[in-house]
């Protein structure tokens, strides 16, 4: 079941980081960035469900995609929390996406050559995909960070508040012999980071206790309401269809 | 004409339900169209992970071959992933004359910060600015040129 609970990990950061953009819908700064937020949401949300697919089909328990979405509670949920984090203001939103796309471009990359087709066919997909979302928030990590006082101050707010749950990116599950190594992925992110931040004046800071559970179904207290907020139409009417 | 060349047919002129201007034969998703033991299989490859027009795609391409009296069945593809590389030479300029700019050259890893040189789709000027990374659908972004002032849709190169 090694490989069951890491297709579902991984299935879970995309839904749940997926659901956070989706929230910004019609609230956005601005008309393009209410347009963009919800096309990244889907390319999370369309990975998500071809890997809960995947993953009721190795469970081989008769859960599909639904069942596993809408039907779990926040302790069976195995996402980073990194992903869970609220929405904060615009800056935090960009800064979580930055880290999260930053790690996954080059782990899909790895992906690529995986003895598992399946994972093999969305990393094709998803690497190209999370290119463009490195480019769309790192842009506006720069662009925030190197801008006003206001700005810079509220971009570095955010990577103090968010940096502490970078690590957990690399935190390694069961081996599973079809995903690549989350450790291997390490030098390639804080490359991406390290690149962004010179450019756009902003400082990691260093973290003495890096915040991790999120894998052992530890979450924060964030992400029980968005669950809830989630799942109720399911859990209202159970198997509906329109 | 024989049986995978009549399904073939049927299934290729399904149009694009958000680019009604292109086929799912022009996009090169419509991979294949087999007969195997009796029923008509297309194979087909989505665009993006999210992209929310396949379910609609996979649908209308069953219906057409049902409709030219074949039994039929979808396969969804994941690997190889699309690429704009498949939109073909006549798809590319049907899109050039709906007002949306085919994608610029070869699809290869997007470079981090670079914004491709993007032709108008009216007048042809390549002096043209990117609006918006993200357009009115998933696979476009907005540009507008700065010679004739139309804004347009850009065909993004994935």
């Amino acid at each position: 079941m090694a490989l069951f609970d890491a297709v579902l990990e991984l299935a879970d950061d995309h839904l749940v980081l997926g659901h956070r953009l989706s929230e910004w819908c019609g609230h956005a700064p601005m008309l393009e960035e209410d347009l963009a937020m919800p096309n990244m949401a889907l390319d999370l949300i369309g990975t998500a469900r071809t890997l809960y697919d995947h993953a009721g089909r190795l469970e081989g328990a008769g859960r599909d995609e639904d069942a596993l979405a809408y039907t779990r509670g926040e302790r069976e949920y195995r996402n980073l929390l990194l992903v869970e984090r609220p929405n904060g203001d615009f800056a935090h939103t960009m800064l979580r996406q930055l880290y999260f796309a930053a790690f996954m471009e080059p782990y899909w990359q790895a992906a690529l050559s995986s003895s598992d087709s399946v994972i093999a066919g969305v990393a094709g997909k998803a690497v190209k995909e999370m290119a463009y979302h490195i480019r769309h928030a790192g842009e506006w990590v720069i662009r925030l960070g190197d801008g006003t006082e206001e700005s810079a101050r509220r971009m570095q707010a955010a990577v103090d508040a968010l940096h502490p749950y970078a690590e957990e990116l690399f935190e390694a599950g069961a081996e599973t012999g079809v995903l690549p190594s989350r450790e291997a992925v390490r030098p390639a992110w804080e490359a991406s980071i390290a690149r962004i931040f010179d450019e756009a004046g902003l400082r990691a800071p260093s973290v003495a206790y890096p915040q991790t559970g999120g894998r052992q179904g530890l979450h924060g207290e964030a992400l029980g309401p968005m669950l809830a907020e989630m799942q109720a139409l399911h859990r209202a009417h159970p198997g509906a269809t329109w | 004409m024989v049986a995978a060349a009549r399904a073939w047919e049927a299934a290729s002129a399904v149009p694009d339900p958000e680019v009604p201007c292109v086929t799912v034969a022009d996009l090169g998703i419509l991979r294949s169209v087999e007969i195997e033991g009796g029923v008509a299989v297309a194979r087909v490859t989505p665009t993006y992970s999210g992209c929310p027009a396949t379910l609609a795609i996979e649908l209308a391409i069953e219906a057409a071959l049902r409709d030219a009296g074949f039994e039929a069945r979808i396969e969804r593809v994941l690997s190889p992933a699309w690429t704009t590389d498949w939109i073909t030479p006549e798809g590319r300029d049907k899109l050039r004359a709906y007002g949306i700019a085919p994608p610029e050259g070869p699809a290869g890893k997007a470079a981090l910060f670079s914004v491709p040189e993007v032709t108008c789709p009216r007048c042809g000027s390549r002096d043209t600015t990117r609006i918006s990374e993200f357009g009115s659908t998933a696979c476009k972004a907005q540009y507008q040129c700065r010679a004739c002032a139309e804004p347009f849709d850009y065909f993004k190169c994935l």
